[in-house]
């Protein structure tokens, strides 16, 4: 059975911090709840409730989301969003549900059947697979891999698959040029968006979740946390991470392959219904997974910001990071324009890719000097900074200065 | 006039690194992000109409709750889309208003053809046909979107008058001076 340490009265007296009340409860839920069943069963009643659990909590999250996302978009335009639905719109979520519930489903007579049904199946199930190894929480991890992250980002990747699938099916032409679209920017930023965690792992030296969280304990200054966003080359990779992400997840502004302009609805032209539901559903969970694990790598996981408000449960840190993640993400999706796709590939593989490489040799710097103290600690912020800096500015020169006039090559 | 060439300016370092633009921009959606928004709710609250407004055409009564309009037929003659059908018709003699002598007998405009330019308010001699402040239309079929002659009045109301013209060519006839 996983993690599970029996409850014990005594830890109620520790209090704040670790082993508070709070902090164990849902874990004591789960075993009191598996304890009804005899020992062999156990396992598997906890690790269901685990499952049933996170479902349930990551669709009511995407349920929500999806009315946050389209009330803050409606407040970027002077709009209110969605408000007749319920008190505030807040049923606007049930409401849709059952729209695609009801609605018919259409699939085109000259498509793939097969893969038509199963690529959204397939979508969200590799979505949802990647939640597994996510620490939620202290002690909320539910399934605590030595390779977490390996296996994370191959759960990830495998929606490439599922997104070709469904252009491929559909044999629509929109869908299959959004499909190829969908391959090459997918492919193109799974470069930055690995490379840009690798400095971690070199110097939390684990793949493990729950290493890399640990990592990043302790404070430094006495208030200012470990995380490694708060180092140079830490910062550079949660940026390059963030935009790699929000490539991965097909969010504004790299949803080239959902493109409405140009390629009607990308891969979702002939999806109808509920499996159109399951896509939109599977594109969230995407972006959620990815923000979890940014806030695993970067933002110190479930940890508390400062040191005196350590008695919050650590699962509420991690959602509310989660939330600061997930309106950020909503935020950028109301600001800015979409790429074309010759500058989306650019960017991943003249820019982020080089940008990552280089950000490996200053996490190596930073991890080889890690014994520097006093004036020289100063130096270390400054070189590292500046290897930072100066690979940005020199590639961002570079970048634009060689723009020829665009020449046209019609294929 | 001479070509006056506007030299493209060298973007500066900070613009190169895009990182003022993202910024900027970001700083702009957050401004809206916190304004009061700016949407009606529509049928809640309504728009304010100015006066003037074109809205719908309707037939009017003058204060005495007689119908002004004496089917001359020149709106119909004159709407732009042919959206006016008059059937004209008499008023009795014996009629308190027996001396308009006419009045339709059906009137209807189809608002699916109407384009709401005002010719026949501008057009019709006894002022009886107004666009007034009615500006929603709507119907299940096309037959719903005509207006009847019933419905026009209902739309049309009672208009002040101050002319009330035919009262005082009645008066006039009484007293023996018509013409
Ligand atoms: S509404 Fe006016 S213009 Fe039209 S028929 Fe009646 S009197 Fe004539
Ligand atoms: S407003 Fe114009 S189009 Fe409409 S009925 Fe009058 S004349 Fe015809």
């Amino acid at each position: 059975m996983i993690g599970a340490t029996s409850f014990s009265p005594l830890l109620l007296a520790a209090g704040a911090g670790a082993d508070s009340f709070l902090e164990r409860l849902p874990l004591v839920i789960r075993d009191t709840v598996a304890g009804v069943f005899p020992a062999p069963l156990q396992w598997l009643v906890g690790s269901t409730l685990s499952i049933v659990a996170i479902v349930a909590i990551f669709g009511g999250i995407f349920a929500g989301l999806t009315l946050v996302e389209r009330k803050m978009l409606g407040r970027i335009q002077n709009r209110p969003g969605p408000n007749r639905t319920g008190p505030m719109g807040l049923l606007q979520p049930i409401a849709d549900g059952i729209k695609a519930l009801t609605k018919e489903d259409i699939v085109p007579r000259s498509a793939d059947h097969l893969l038509h049904y199963l690529a959204p199946v397939a979508l969200l199930a590799f979505s949802i697979l990647t939640f597994a190894v996510i620490p939620f929480g202290r002690n909320l991890v539910p399934l605590e891999l030595d390779a977490a992250v390996l296996y994370f980002f191959a759960a990830g990747a495998a929606s490439e698959l599922a997104i070709f699938m469904a252009g491929w099916a559909s044999r629509n032409k929109f869908s299959l040029l959004a499909a190829m679209r969908a391959l090459a920017q997918l492919i193109s930023y799974e470069l930055p968006l690995l490379l840009s965690f690798v400095p971690i792992i070199m110097l939390a030296g684990t793949l493990s979740m729950t290493g890399i969280i640990d990592a990043q304990a302790g404070w430094q200054l006495g208030f200012i946390p470990r995380w490694y966003i708060f180092t140079p080359w830490g910062f550079a990779a949660f940026v390059i991470f963030l935009i790699a992400a929000l490539a991965e997840s097909n969010r504004s502004p790299f949803d080239l392959p959902e493109a409405e302009s140009e390629l009607i609805a990308g891969h979702l032209t002939e999806y109808s219904g509920f499996k159109y539901a399951l896509f939109f559903m599977a594109e969230y969970f995407g972006m959620i997974a990815l923000s979890g694990m940014a806030i695993t790598l970067f933002l110190g996981g479930w940890r508390a910001p400062l040191p005196f408000l350590e008695f919050i449960p650590s699962y509420a840190w991690f959602g509310a990071k989660l939330l600061v993640l997930l309106l950020f993400f909503i935020w950028i999706r109301g600001t800015f324009p979409r790429l074309r796709i010759d500058q989306l590939t650019r960017l991943a593989w003249k820019f982020l890719v080089p940008l990552a490489l280089v950000n490996l040799g200053t996490a190596a710097f930073w991890s080889l000097t890690s014994g520097w103290s006093g004036a020289l600690q100063l130096v270390r912020w400054a070189l590292t900074i500046a290897m930072v800096i100066g690979p940005f500015v020199l590639l961002g020169r570079g970048l634009s200065g060689t723009h020829r006039p665009r020449t046209y090559r019609y294929a | 006039m001479a070509v006056k060439i506007v030299e493209r300016k060298p973007l500066t370092l900070a613009e190169r690194t895009y990182i003022p633009q993202i910024v900027g921009a970001l700083k702009t959606t957050w401004k809206h992000l916190v304004k009061s928004k700016e949407t009606m709710e529509y049928p809640e609250q309504r728009p304010a109409i100015p006066p003037r407004y074109r809205g719908v055409p309707t037939l009017v009564k003058d204060p005495n709750g007689r119908e002004k309009c004496v089917s001359c037929q020149l709106c119909e003659f004159v709407c732009p889309p042919k959206a006016i059908r008059i059937t004209p018709g008499e008023i009795p003699p014996g009629a308190p208003t027996g001396h308009v002598e006419k009045a339709p007998q059906a009137f209807e405009i189809d608002m699916l053809r109407c384009i709401y330019c005002g010719m026949c308010e501008e057009v019709c001699p006894e002022e009886a046909i107004v666009l007034q402040n009615q500006y929603s239309m709507s119907g299940y079929s096309r037959s719903e979107m005509v207006n009847h002659k019933d419905r026009l009045y209902e739309l049309g109301g009672t208009l002040p008058d101050s002319h009330l013209k035919w009262d005082k060519k009645k008066s006039a006839e009484d007293h023996g001076n018509a013409h």
